[in-house]
Formats: C-alpha cells, sequence, structure tokens
C-alpha cells in the first residue's frame, strides 16, 4: 500500500474510532449535550475525510452509499483490507 | 441491513509468519469466547430488549464485534500467507490444513469448531446483560494471554486495542443494565 494512501486511512480510521466510540457513549448517556456536540464535530470531519479518501481510493461503502462513479466500477478494483 | 466497508477498523500490521501464534489467535476467530460468539449473541439478543437504549447499543457493539472478527481473520491469513503443508504440520496445524486447506475456518485454537451453544440468550434482560458484561471479561482475559504469547510488537499493538475495546463495552453493558433495571422497576415487573 502506498505511503501516502496508508497515511490518509489512517486519518480515516481515527476519526470513524472517534464516531464509534462517541456513538456507543451516547448510546447509553443520551442526555449529554457535549457528548452530542464533540459527535456533530466529528461527523462533519468524517465525512470530509471520507469523501477525500474516495475521490482517491474508490468506494469504501458497497450498496450505493458513494458518490456516482465516474471512473469505472472501482469496489473490486482495490486490494481487500486483509490484503493491504 | 447491513453495510460492508472496505477498510478495517484497526490497523493489523503483521511483521513474520508465525504459524503458532495464527493457531492461538483462532479462539477469538471461533472459540466460546471470541468475536463471532459476541457479535451473534448481541445480534441476536437486542430483538427482545425492552427499551430503546438497550436495542441500540446491542445492535452497535454487536456491529463492532463483526469488525473485530475480521481483524482477528486478518491477523490469522496475514500469520498464516504462503506456508507450506510441512510447515503447517510443524505447528500443530496438519489437521486444520488437512479439513480445510489454506482458508479460515471458525474453530478455537484446538480445532474445536464454532457452535451456537457457546452463547444464549433467555429473553430477561438483566440476565442477557450479565452475561454479556462477563463475555467482556472473559475476552479481555483472552486477548491479555493472547499478547502474552507473542512478542510481535505490531501484533501486539493491535491486540491491545482489541483488548481495550472489551473494557469498554463492559463499561457500556454496566451502564445498560443499571438502566434496564430501573426501566424494570418503574414498571413494578418482577
Amino acid at each position: 500500500m502506498h505511503h501516502e494512501q496508508t497515511k490518509v486511512l489512517r486519518e480515516l480510521q481515527e476519526l470513524e474510532f472517534a464516531a464509534l466510540e462517541l456513538n456507543l457513549y451516547l448510546d447509553t448517556h443520551p442526555e449529554d449535550q457535549d457528548a452530542l456536540k464533540t459527535f456533530n464535530e466529528v461527523v462533519t470531519r468524517l465525512a470530509k475525510a471520507r469523501i477525500n479518501y474516495e475521490e482517491k481510493h474508490g468506494p469504501l461503502l458497497n450498496f450505493g452509499f458513494c458518490a456516482p462513479r465516474q471512473v469505472g466500477w472501482q469496489w473490486i478494483e482495490e486490494p481487500w483490507p486483509w490484503e493491504i | 441491513m447491513w453495510l460492508y466497508e472496505k477498510k478495517l477498523q484497526y490497523p493489523v500490521k503483521v511483521s513474520n509468519r508465525d504459524l503458532r501464534m495464527a493457531k492461538f489467535l483462532l479462539t477469538q476467530y471461533g472459540g466460546p469466547d471470541g468475536e463471532l460468539s459476541a457479535a451473534v449473541k448481541y445480534l441476536n439478543q437486542r430483538y427482545t430488549m425492552p427499551t430503546n437504549r438497550a436495542k441500540g447499543t446491542l445492535t452497535d457493539i454487536g456491529t463492532e464485534e463483526l469488525a473485530h472478527w475480521e481483524i482477528i481473520a486478518t491477523m490469522i491469513y496475514k500469520l498464516m500467507k504462503g506456508a507450506t503443508p510441512e510447515e503447517l504440520r510443524r505447528a500443530g496445524l496438519g489437521s486444520h490444513y488437512a479439513m480445510h486447506g489454506d482458508a479460515l475456518f471458525p474453530a478455537d485454537a484446538n480445532g474445536v469448531p464454532w457452535t451456537a451453544a457457546y452463547i444464549q440468550a433467555h429473553g430477561d434482560p438483566v440476565a442477557d446483560l450479565q452475561d454479556n458484561m462477563a463475555g467482556e471479561q472473559k475476552a479481555r482475559a483472552t486477548y491479555e494471554h493472547l499478547i502474552d504469547l507473542t512478542d510481535d510488537p505490531d501484533l501486539r499493538d493491535t491486540l491491545r486495542f482489541l483488548r481495550e475495546r472489551e473494557v469498554v463495552h463492559f463499561q457500556r453493558f454496566g451502564e445498560l443494565l443499571d438502566h434496564v433495571q430501573g426501566y424494570m422497576n418503574s414498571k413494578k415487573y418482577f
């Protein structure tokens, strides 16, 4: 895997982890407004990071949860997570 | 409905092929306290949980367990990649090769196949959540044993991440248990 891809993937993993962790916390603390604010900030940054990654390295999600594919069916072109 | 995201939750880097470690890691792939057991247990229990907090937490933690199952699979796959049948045999994986070739298979470290008998659902939220809290502690202990069994720094890093997730899930289930007990007492339901 290219160094640049490793770096942006790592950023994406960090942001997704922050969102996941806040999501689990909010499941049992839905009244916590500070956590909700932090969650919303992470979601905004995550959306940007996801668009940035997908433009360069293809779709992250299957079943249409990506931007329209202009350059062909990239989903099966990129290596799988256990291969990189 | 579920979606697949084409990335790991946490990076898996493997320094060297290590067939013995791959064999040990199988316990978290298809063993009693492994990630498959946790995912199936939580995603199956959620339907009869009494509150939305409980349904949401079981859905979300159950989904994260599937991501951990993929991390364990990736570790095993990378640790075994390119091994010859003779090397597999010397590492105690000869019977695995005989039955499954190079494929992964959800069995424990001794080759015993995964079974739904490892998990339970009682339709009783207090019993189920206590069971889940115990499950998280058993998985934490297992990860500590696995960390003790390798000196590969990259592998240990990923195993430490997975260990930490068990601690967080235990915490969330404990909060959920308090919440569910409060709800049931308010309903005067015993």
